[in-house]
């Protein structure tokens, strides 16, 4: 059975969802095509831009560097369905400081940027400019030269007013 | 880039791993964090019939064990949780450090040590760390448990000693807090290093990336300083019996000069005047 599909159970923004992929599907494509959320773009297909950047049980992971099947029983959330992950009805605190220091321009970088950011400032406590530029090498934006990410980041993590 | 079609098999376990790789042979690949497999099954320069995954099996395969004077570190555990453990940054600060400069925070969630050092990159950073510690790694196959010293596991161009039926399980370090430091040089960030250098307990072991066609022992530099050398006469042999690569980043002259300029930084900052 070569190349037959595979069941694949995971939880996307809260909700669960059975799929059925082949092996060889990549993460971002069966976030897209199957389960229907195109948020998560695609850039470089390399594994070097972060656009297709994700939460897998609430750790950035690059999407196109995933296998679906990997996936199985993880908890994943994509730009959709960040702002339910926080308090209050509005954004999440990152979506809104990326718009309060306007941190995008063509924003095609934006939803791997903004949930690379959620996962940094979760995992290192002590950011500063330096750590958040540090952080978010692997995400690359070809618009704004980063210091406005850089601010909406520092921003969210309440470490610049 | 999609990669080439295979057949999938979920290993909860390490001996169903084991007993899919006696199954499919040369066939079979196995991937944990598949942070190294997947990009060359995209492009295409690996496409195996079947892909044993491995990263779902729990237990012993992860986590950090400090056990008297040796750290045994599950191969599954993630390049993140090299970096935050309290207990490895005690016992064993190099690994820690070195782990937290691989690829990007994304790249160190899904990244696994043994998955790193299975894949025999003579340009990653993990695989020079093991070898300046004097660590070991511990396959799992058919006939039982062995344990491969650092220094005999890779035998060339991402090959190691590693059998196509053996799983590797668990790498042993020993607790080093000596004077330790790792040199990393690239221009574009989340690279792979144009030449890095490991150094472990003040010089006793020092290790080079991307200086050959696997990741190496500068045995010559161990022996300067083993000899009473300074740092800058220890460094002037880093690149002594290596035959670095050649590419777009710098020719092997530059990457010699490079290897004796970090390796004395190195020294210097793991204390050897």
């Amino acid at each position: 059975m070569s190349a037959g599909a595979v069941r694949v159970r995971l939880s996307v923004n809260g909700e669960s969802h059975e799929i059925e992929v082949e092996p060889r599907t990549l993460l971002v494509h069966a976030l897209r095509d199957s389960i229907g959320l195109t948020g998560t773009n695609v850039g470089c297909d390399t594994s070097s831009c972060g656009a297709c950047t994700i939460l897998v049980d609430g750790r950035s992971a690059k999407s196109c560097t995933m296998l679906a099947v990997q996936a199985e029983g993880s908890e994943i959330v994509t730009i959709e369905g960040l702002a339910a992950t926080s308090d209050g009805d509005g954004l999440h605190p990152m979506q809104e400081a990326f718009h309060e220091c306007h941190g995008l321009q063509c924003g095609y970088c934006t939803p791997g940027m903004i949930l690379a950011s959620v996962s940094l400032v979760d995992e290192y406590p002590d950011l500063d400019d330096k750590k958040v530029r540090e952080g978010l090498e692997g995400n690359l934006c070809r618009c704004t030269g980063y210091h406005n990410i850089v601010r909406a980041v520092l921003t969210a993590a309440g470490k610049e007013a | 880039m999609i990669p080439a079609a295979f057949d999938y098999v979920r290993a909860g376990s390490a001996e169903e791993a084991l007993a899919a790789l006696a199954e499919h042979g040369d066939e079979a690949k196995l991937m944990a964090g598949g942070h190294s497999l997947i990009p060359l099954m995209r492009f295409r320069l690996v496409t195996p019939g079947v892909v044993v995954d491995v990263g779902n099996i729990d237990g012993d395969l992860r986590g950090i064990r400090v056990d008297g004077d040796v750290v045994r570190i599950g191969a599954l555990t993630r390049h993140s949780e090299l970096e935050h453990s309290t207990d490895l940054a005690a016992s064993c600060p190099l690994l820690a450090h070195v782990a937290s400069v691989v690829g990007d925070p994304s790249v160190r969630h899904r990244g696994t040590l043994g998955g790193s050092l299975a894949h025999a990159d003579p340009a990653s950073d993990l695989p020079a760390a093991i070898l300046a510690l004097g660590g070991s790694l511990v396959a799992r196959g058919p006939g039982g448990e062995r344990e491969i010293a650092a220094s005999d596991f890779f035998t060339g161009f991402l090959e190691s000693a590693l059998a196509p039926d053996e799983l590797l399980t668990e790498v042993r370090v020993p607790v080093s807090t000596g004077g330790w430091n790792y040199q990393k040089f690239n221009r574009r960030a989340q690279d792979w290093a144009i030449v890095a250098v490991a150094v472990s307990d003040g010089g006793k072991g020092v290790s080079l990336v991307n200086m050959g066609s696997t990741p190496l022992r500068a045995t010559a530099v161990e022996e300067a300083v083993a000899g009473g050398a300074s740092a800058a006469e220890a460094a002037a042999h880093a690149a002594d019996g290596t035959t670095p690569p050649e590419d777009l980043n710098g020719d092997a002259d530059y990457r010699s000069h490079l290897a004796r300029v970090l390796t004395e930084r190195a020294l210097n900052a793991a204390g050897l005047a």
